[in-house]
């Protein structure tokens, strides 16, 4: 794939209205607003300029796919998906509804999602088998997984680099979506990951280190892909979890978010850069 | 024809199938050279290679995955509930070694639940064959039915010609007025030997081989308690959640209550041994267990039972 002008522009202004949909869905039951700001920008460019998924392709078997394995980012994607055309944007508001499919975690009720997930370390084997019947086929289709960094704990995800490895699973990306976060305290502090690069490259992966903010990197690390032939490929994206809100980037404490509606507002007008929000709002709710 | 020509065969015919395994080759050891790129070996990864399965059966393939009963249902079960059940897909589990049939190992590969474990899943399917005969003749079905399924791979050698399988029906052999033995897998060759005896002892006896666990023959179950006045559920499984649940699981929902002997392992593991000595160790020999229903010893002479042809 050759490195075509891409508008950082539109993508920074597709972004920022993803971020409002995730901020909107953090109240009445709330969200994993930290995760989901942290991939934001890593979706949003993945399906814009990255995958050939679109609206009217989600039937074809030569169609890429993406596989969101750590799950709690998915308001990110139904943001993405809202912008892109794939689910209507008024649907976001059935977030947590009895009467929708929107919720914490990914399900193939909503269009162009391919699995669900929710348990860790599921979808780097279900994204292998996807990429093994390709190969199998001679098809050309691309294979993304995201994964979060706490998911690394999972042994699965280590088995799966293994088998990826010795199927040669070139048409496979792993994505880190590095926010240095899991659950309640940052990576390093309780199972420490690095040296991740070093790490996944001596499963025999071709591994790529980009800012996961920054989409001149990830069109650069992308356009570059298969990285090498015969490796399986991995990206590890480092991010900042809340990325877009100051008061509540890189807090441990804000990792499931429930915020009141006037916060809520306080925050989109935050994100927009006019003040820091004053949190009044229970600071951790355990999911 | 032995199930790996079944398998290579069906495999051949359709490419849908994809033949995988957690490196447990010793029921598919000649079909890498036949089936290419259709012959998956993850390697001793029983949970990527289910979710490798549920990936493959996205995009159209039927998976037939190999591995040792213990760990396929086990290690694996959140991967086969979740990856495979949730979405109901047509991803076929290959047990090997289940139940008694692991004689040897020792109880880290006695696989005494995995009945009770896959049937627990919504959607799962489960089976299992008397002998290979009764395998050849179950798994045509069984590969062609578009839910996930579990069988009980079990390819003795028996002299037992089995009837046409249906699925969700069970075969039953004979009927009595005095008893029925229910049963399902490597145990129906025990049973018929118990039969055998019972009937020299002048009772009117019935066997049932069960052939699918779920979905289950109510109306085989339920005929059977109602017109024999004991009714025996014989399985090398533990005693809960298995044939004996089964059973009561049908009974109470139709209101019904009956005399039901449970032969099986309550709340234990068995000893290690070869087959032959396990059968005799534990009381599940065809003479042993009509001796327990009699409740009498006889001067039957007990058959010689055959050492199983694999173990890993």
């Amino acid at each position: 794939m050759q490195t075509e002008v891409i508008s950082v522009e539109n993508l920074k202004s597709t972004a920022l209205k993803v971020r409002e949909h995730i901020i909107k869905m953090s109240t009445d039951g709330g969200c994993f607003v930290g995760a989901s700001l942290s991939a934001a920008d890593l979706i949003v460019y993945l399906y814009s300029e990255f995958l050939d998924i679109t609206p009217e392709n989600l039937d074809d078997p030569n169609r890429d796919y993406l596989f969101l394995s750590k799950g709690h980012d998915v308001p990110a994607l139904y943001g993405t998906f809202a912008e892109l055309g794939l689910i209507a944007p008024e649907r976001l508001k059935n977030h947590l509804s009895v009467h929708d499919n929107i919720y914490w975690h990914p399900n193939t009720k909503i269009p162009g999602i391919e699995f669900h997930s929710g348990s860790l370390g599921h979808l780097p084997s279900i994204a292998i088998g996807v990429a093994m019947d390709i190969k199998i086929r001679g098809g050309n289709n691309k294979v993304v997984c995201i994964t979060g960094d706490g998911e690394l704990n999972e042994g699965t995800c280590w088995e799966a680099i293994l088998v990826a490895n010795a199927y040669q699973l070139d048409n496979l990306i792993f994505v880190v979506d590095r926010n240095h976060f899991q659950a309640n305290m940052p990576t390093e502090e309780l199972i420490p990951l690095e040296p991740l690069h070093d790490k996944f490259a001596s499963f025999g992966a071709s591994v790529r280190r980009i800012d996961g903010h920054d989409f001149d990197e990830l069109h650069i690390a992308f356009s570059a892909f298969p990285f090498e032939k015969g490796k399986v490929n991995v990206v590890i994206a480092d991010t900042v979890r809340g990325k877009g809100l100051p008061s509540i980037e890189r807090r441990a404490d804000r990792w499931f978010c429930n915020f009141t509606a006037a916060e809520v507002d306080d925050l989109l007008k935050e994100l927009h850069g006019e003040h820091l929000t004053r949190l009044t709002s229970e600071t951790l709710v355990v999911r | 024809m032995s199930y790996e020509e079944l398998l290579t065969e069906t495999a051949l015919a359709d490419e849908r199938f994809i033949v995988m395994t957690a490196e447990n080759r010793a029921l598919v050891r000649n079909i890498p050279a036949k089936l290419g790129n259709r012959f998956i070996d993850t390697g001793i990864t029983e949970q990527t290679m289910i979710g490798a399965a549920a990936g493959l059966a996205l995009r159209g393939r039927i998976p037939i995955v190999h591995a040792l009963a213990s760990f396929l249902t086990m290690r694996a079960f959140e991967f086969l509930r979740t990856d495979a059940g949730i979405p109901n897909l047509p991803v076929k589990l290959s047990s090997f070694i289940p139940g008694f049939l692991s004689d040897g190992n020792g109880p880290t590969h006695q696989a005494l639940e995995d009945i009770s474990l896959m049937r627990g899943i919504p959607n799962m399917t489960v089976f299992a064959p008397a002998d290979e005969d009764d395998l050849v003749k179950m798994l045509p079905q069984i590969w062609a039915y578009s839910r996930p399924s579990y069988v009980r791979i079990n390819t003795r050698r028996a002299d037992y010609i089995h009837a046409p399988f249906e699925l969700g029906k069970a075969e039953v052999i004979s009927i009595g007025d005095d008893v029925t033995i229910i049963t399902y897998g490597l145990l129906f060759e025990q049973a018929l030997i118990a039969v055998e005896i019972l009937r020299r002892e002048g009772l009117s006896v019935g066997l049932i081989n069960l052939r699918s666990l779920k979905p289950v023959d109510e109306r085989a179950v339920i005929e059977a308690t109602r017109d024999s006045a004991l009714t025996v559920t014989l399985e090398d499984h533990f005693q809960t959640g298995g044939l004996y649940s089964i059973v009561a699981e049908v009974l109470l929902k139709h209101g019904l209550t009956a005399n039901v002997l449970p032969i099986a392992l309550n709340e234990r593991w068995f000893k290690p041994a070869l087959l032959p000595a396990v059968l005799q160790h534990e009381g599940f020999t065809g003479k042993q267990i009509a001796e327990k229903i009699l409740g009498y010893k006889t001067f039957y002479k007990q058959p010689e039972i055959m050492v199983p042809q694999f173990s890993e």
